[in-house]
């Protein structure tokens, strides 16, 4: 069992402005504790996780993996790239923080380049005029708002997920029932060749939270 | 911080500038040497993900002139120590990154560099 991440520098003031973690955030850890082994066996180069928050599941992730691979972090919100950085450092990792919207910065170098990806996006329902906004504030309620069916964002990332994807590339993605988690997972299948498995689920409150992971 | 290996990975992305559009150049750069742990077999490894001349070019901006410009078939002790300390241990704190072709500015504060593009910029 690694221990969840020491997040004990962060501060109200940091989560007035960058996502804490919550529980899907921990459903996220618990599904990559479960594949650890098989994380470890695929000897991954190179990771890379979109909207990082805290930087919490890639700390969590490279306790898991080790110092010898990258971990890239994007998130459009500058205090989240901040608090990633410092979370690797007060937990003794490297993390690699960079503040672009998805994968924008690096897509044109990472061609099928990356061994795992994670993505716990921002997934709530909201109107498209509140996710739009929250986008381009690049505030904290970036975080949440997530446009028609909690999908405006994610789908755009879905549809540029494979080109990232190593031949033995897994991508995680956190999504809540209102998703549509059937309808992603067959999507994927036919569009890009992508299998999927949903590692874990849980209720939690209002929401009902999945793990899905994607591979060729 | 922008290590090395990361700034291999970053290309302009504004839209419409698809050609000649990596490796950005550092500007006002400023410094910071951090020590890494050294595992030779993760370097090898990912010798083949490296943009080469990129490497090379930008690490001579910066002031570092021990790798050689053709990369060596024989990748012995030495070698594989430049180019870790290279890629891992020279961090770019402040300054910015233009795009040799559109001239785009992306600035580094705070250890963070600032990808992001305007609206009108976004392909
Ligand atoms: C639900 S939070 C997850 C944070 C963290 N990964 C966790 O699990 O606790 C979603 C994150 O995505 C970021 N985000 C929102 N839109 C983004 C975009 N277009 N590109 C990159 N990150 C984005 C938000 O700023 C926020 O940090
Ligand atoms: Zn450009």
């Amino acid at each position: 069992m690694e221990p969840t991440p020491d997040l004990s520098h962060l501060t109200r003031r940091d989560y007035d402005r960058v996502y804490e973690p919550a529980e899907d955030t921990f459903l996220l850890l618990d599904a990559l504790e479960l594949d650890a082994n098989a994380l470890r066996a695929a000897k991954p180069q190179i990771c890379l996780e979109i909207g990082s928050g805290s930087g919490c599941v890639s700390t969590f992730l490279a306790k898991i993996l080790g110092p010898s691979v990258l971990y890239l972090c994007t998130d459009i919100n500058f205090h989240a790239c901040r608090c990633t950085f410092l979370t690797g450092v007060q937990n003794q990792v490297i993390l690699d923080p960079i503040n672009t919207s998805l994968d924008s910065a690096v897509r044109y170098r990472l061609v099928h380049g990356v061994d795992i990806i994670l993505f716990n996006p921002p997934y709530v329902p909201t109107s498209s005029d509140e996710a739009e906004d929250a986008q381009e504030g690049r505030t904290i309620e970036g975080s949440w708002a997530g446009g028609f069916n909690g999908m405006e964002l994610t789908n755009v990332f879905l549809e540029r997920v494979e080109h990232l994807m190593s031949l033995q590339g897994k991508f995680y993605l956190v999504a809540v029932k209102q998703n549509d988690i059937e309808h992603i997972r067959r999507s994927m299948l036919h569009s890009y060749g992508l299998k999927s498995e949903i590692v874990l689920q849980r209720r939690a409150g209002r929401e009902h939270l999945f793990v899905v992971r994607f591979t060729r | 911080m922008v290590r090395l290996i990361t700034h291999n990975l970053l290309a302009c992305h504004v839209k419409g500038c698809t050609s000649n559009n990596f490796p950005l150049e550092f500007k006002d750069a400023k410094l910071e040497l951090r020590e890494a742990e050294y595992n030779p077999e993760f370097i090898r490894g990912f010798l083949p993900k490296i943009e080469w001349k990129a490497l090379v070019d930008t690490a001579r901006q910066l002031g570092d002139t021990s790798l050689p410009l053709e990369q060596p078939e024989m990748l012995d002790d030495e070698f594989l120590k430049n180019l870790h300390h290279v890629l891992l241990e020279i961090h770019v704190e402040e300054g910015s990154m233009i795009c040799p072709n559109c001239k785009h500015d992306y600035p580094i504060s705070n250890g963070i560099p600032n990808m992001l593009l305007a609206e009108h910029e976004i392909g």
